[in-house]
């Protein structure tokens, strides 16, 4: 079972790499591979966000049970952690956005080791911090740079983000620097789960996947940009025909471009179903984006439930004699 | 104790093993001093709770009822769809591994389904096979797997091994909460009869006496009235705390542990001192004799109902609001369900303290206060003569509670009051205290004797930051705010860090606190000389 957990994501993507590959050689498929997949793939996506995405808000929260991480709002004079604590509401969107932009929880990660002699030693860890953070940020740049291909014009943050992410200016065409990033950060990722016993154990199929797919993906775009150059101006010309639901059948799909598209559409597939609908996640925790004022103003819980409860007079009947000699007073004298 | 010495127990390995996580088998027979005895046949029928029955978890046969699978199952999904909590901690964990070294439980036995995201793994495989299409199809692969006597005795093991303590989900980065998924994976193991006696027979005990540990309310009265003649002796002053009086300001509640054993009654001492001398209008009530509530460690509706009583009682002695004592998980039901629950408390008004004329506005909806606010208000006021030279034979350090600091917040309050009361007051490491603090190891219902090993494991990183401010600052003491924690740090002290007491806040604040016509002090509340031969440990 073991190494079947890496194998079996491993050859998958092997195996829709192969199928890309080779479709794009059989003309007839073509319609398929630049048209109907990519349209089934994204209508997967919306549809999967939206059904899940609703099936979470509909769940309601009973309790307001944030994880506190500072000091609360009390006394005038003790100052409280506003956003690790927030005691308001806009203390706790200050709380998620740290969270989103800056992994502000991850930020905080230690490592503890047990020492001989029972001496149990902490040292910060913001490698995985560092790894995810980089990880994340440069696909949302590489998406970003992506759209130059679904304007005509180009809008001008496209680039200028595509300016600023080419400053190494290395090589014909340049390499962007979030190309880089992305992967070294994607095989950190991926080397840690392999390399840590701990996590290597922890670690499902549907951990590798994502991010064999993701460096499939980067791995195809670098090859088009840097070795088999892509032919842009078709491209393009085609992505604008495909978003405006009116695409043309190219008569001829590049290989490398149908394997990128290809594990393009099987990721965003795997999105709303896998570990992927995480980055819903710190929106909406409960432990994350709530304030904790649970004390100054009242939580309702919509379903709150009728529970019958030990009744004072009850306890007085069980206990009427004791509570009598004891002199305790009684809501009812004994007769 | 255990067995093993302390030596033996902190040579921990930490290479998982060679079966994969997927397989559940425990062997309980095996794994003595891990686990504890589940709930008795009186203690479940007093409670009405599901299928009472004699059984040991090392028994082969768990006897559970004929559908226990359809009552599991029908309860997962009802649980999915009341608690949002549950549905999106079930879905949205990549096993990042971040919480993994975080739980003491983890650091102190090796044991990786300990690691707080297998723990949950353990829900969601389960979670995975039952209610999504993949997991159904794709089984193993999917980290799914099906719902089988040995799954749910796997659940009974870790569930039962988790203190509920939060810290994992301060370093979560999607803030999975273990405690929800303990909580909520405790409620399905109670519908088919799988508990824990030290919560269940507590629980019982709590509906039927109003306290955990079945003190009927004449011997409550004795009790507190024991303590207060032994105040007396100590200071000279007697103080004077009512009982069930109706009209009065403060409904006072506290954990039992706090007027019946050592060193809890030290801590109730103190409080007594300190609303005697500011001449609080307050009174004690038997029927909430106890402010611990093991419903946390059962079941939501447990809660409910036993917390009932808070309010209840408020409303039927006509107080205007309440305080409560040093107790850690109380304070998460009063601070994050009790109002949500049982509210909205407006028979009552804003708590406000008589002599500062604070309005504590942080209560304003659930018109109860801690006491740590309540005394470093008075503190911070200047309303309370303190002599702290008499607290000079201890050297303190402060150990967080995890439900104050986690689900609360309540950090500085006690420091302010501990500060005041003692003049040698030396922080633990910071990746140890506050937020980041370490569980006692008993916290949850598992604070009982035959799951001995498990605790002292569990209390290993708390133990060694013990250990790291003694051999560098000399410390002697171990304050904290919590009942469960005065009794379980007591015996984790005892073994891993020997010389160190356990004591309440207020129990200090007690030892500090000048009251009016007091007799000169000799001893502190424990009855020891004030300062030691040679003048104490500064000398």
């Amino acid at each position: 079972m073991k190494a079947t957990k890496v194998l079996w994501p491993l050859s998958l993507v092997a195996l829709l790499s192969l199928v890309a590959l080779l479709g794009a050689q059989v003309p007839v498929l073509n319609p398929l591979f630049s048209v109907a997949i990519p349209y089934a793939s994204a209508a997967v996506l919306v549809g999967g966000v939206v059904w899940r995405v609703t099936s979470w808000a509909r769940s309601p929260v009973p309790f307001r049970i944030p994880t506190t991480c500072g000091q609360q709002r009390s006394l005038g004079w003790i100052r409280p952690a506003r956003f690790d604590n927030p005691s308001t509401g806009a203390g706790a969107a200050v709380r998620v956005l740290l969270e989103v932009v800056a992994f502000r929880s991850l930020l905080r990660n230690t490592r503890a080791e047990l020492k001989p002699g029972g001496r149990v030693v902490y040292a910060p860890d913001r490698l995985l911090w560092a790894g995810a953070l980089a990880f994340h940020a440069s696909l949302l740049v590489i998406l970003l740079r992506h759209a130059r291909l679904f304007f005509a014009p180009v809008p001008a943050f496209v680039e200028a983000i595509q300016s600023v992410d080419g400053f190494l200016r290395v090589g014909v065409p340049g390499l962007y620097a979030s190309d880089v990033v992305l992967a070294v950060a994607a095989a950190y990722l991926l080397g840690r789960r392999l390399l840590d016993p701990r996590l290597r154990y922890l670690s499902l199929p549907a951990d590798y996947l994502p991010l064999f797919l993701v460096l499939g993906i980067a791995g195809s775009g670098l090859l088009m940009r840097h070795v088999y150059r892509a032919d842009l101006v078709s491209l393009k010309s085609f992505v604008l025909s495909f978003l405006a639901f009116r695409p043309r059948v190219p008569s001829a799909i590049p290989p490398l471009v149908a394997l990128h598209v290809f594990l393009v559409s099987a990721l965003a597939v795997t999105l709303p179903f896998a570990k992927l609908v995480h980055l819903a996640a710190p929106f909406l925790s409960p432990t994350r984006n709530l304030p904790n004022d649970s004390r100054a103003r009242r939580h309702v819980n919509p379903w709150n439930p009728v529970i019958k409860a030990h009744a004072y007079a009850e306890w007085e009947d069980d206990f009427r004699d004791k509570l009598a000699e004891a002199g305790l007073p009684l809501e009812k004298e004994s007769p | 104790m255990t067995a093993k010495g302390p030596e033996e127990l902190s040579r921990v390995g930490y290479e998982p093993p060679p079966q994969d996580w997927l397989d559940p088998a425990v062997d309980f027979g095996a794994r003595k001093g891990s686990w504890s005895y589940p709930g008795t046949v009186k203690s479940l029928t007093a409670l009405g709770l599901p299928n009472p029955r004699a059984w040991s978890p090392s028994d082969a046969d768990w006897k559970l009822p004929e559908n226990w699978e359809e009552i599991v199952r029908d309860g997962f999904r009802e649980r999915l769809s009341k608690y949002r909590s549950l549905k999106l901690f079930l879905e949205t964990c990549v096993r990042c591994g971040a919480c993994a070294d975080k739980c003491h439980f983890y650091i102190g036995s090796g044991d990786p389904k300990n690691m707080p995201v297998l723990r949950a793994e353990l829900l969601r495989s389960v979670y995975r096979w039952e209610f999504t299409g993949a997991g159904r199809l794709l089984g193993a692969l999917a980290g799914a797997r099906p719902l089988t006597p040995d799954v749910l005795k796997e659940w009974y093991y870790y569930f039962y091994q988790c203190t509920e303590c939060r810290r994992c989900s301060v370093f979560c980065p999607h803030g999975i909460d273990t405690a929800e998924i303990t909580m909520l994976a405790r409620e399905l193991l109670n519908l088919v009869g799988l508990n824990v006696n030290w919560v269940t027979e507590p629980a019982a005990n709590c509906d039927r006496f109003g306290n955990h540990l079945g003190i009927p309310p004449h011997t409550f009265k004795e009790n507190v009235e024991f303590l207060c003649d032994e105040l007396h002796e100590t200071t000279g002053v007697r103080v004077h705390p009512s009982f069930a009086r109706k009209g009065a300001e403060f409904l006072f509640i506290v954990p039992s542990a706090d007027y019946f054993a050592e060193p809890g009654i030290y801590t109730f001492m103190g409080y007594l001192l300190l609303f005697e001398q500011i001449g609080l209008d307050y009174t004690l009530s038997p029927f909430t004799s106890e402010g611990g509530n093991f419903g946390l460690f059962s079941s939501h509706d447990m809660i409910k109902r036993l917390n009932a009583k808070m309010y209840a009682e408020a409303r039927r002695l006509g107080v205007r609001s309440l305080i409560g004592g040093e107790c850690g998980h109380m304070w998460r039901v009063i601070h994050q369900y009790m109002d949500t629950m049982n509210g909205p408390a407006d028979f009552l008004e804003v708590p406000v303290s008589p002599v500062t004329k604070t309005h504590f506005d942080h209560a304003a909806s659930t018109k109860m206060i801690h006491i740590c606010e309540f005394t470093a208000d008075l503190l911070h006021h200047g309303r309370l003569r303190l002599d702290p030279s008499r607290n000079d034979r201890v050297r303190a350090t402060f150990h967080d509670s995890c439900n104050p600091a986690r689900a609360m917040g309540l950090l500085e309050e006690p420091r302010a009051v501990l500060r005041a009361a003692c003049r040698n007051f030396f922080e633990m490491p910071e990746n140890t205290i506050r937020e980041q603090t370490f569980c006692c190891g008993s916290g949850a219902g598992l604070g009982n004797d035959e799951n001995m090993e498990m605790r002292l494991r569990g209390g290993l990183p708390r133990a060694s930051a013990v250990k790291f401010v003694r051999e560098r600052h000399g410390v002697n003491t171990l304050a904290c705010i919590c009942a469960i924690d005065r009794a379980a740090l007591t015996s984790l002290m005892e073994y891993w860090v020997p010389g160190v007491d356990v004591a309440g806040v207020h129990e200090l604040l007690g030892n500090a606190l000048v009251m009016d016509g007091e007799k000169p002090r000799t001893t502190d509340l424990r009855n020891r000389p004030l300062a030691p031969e040679g003048g104490g440990p500064d000398a």
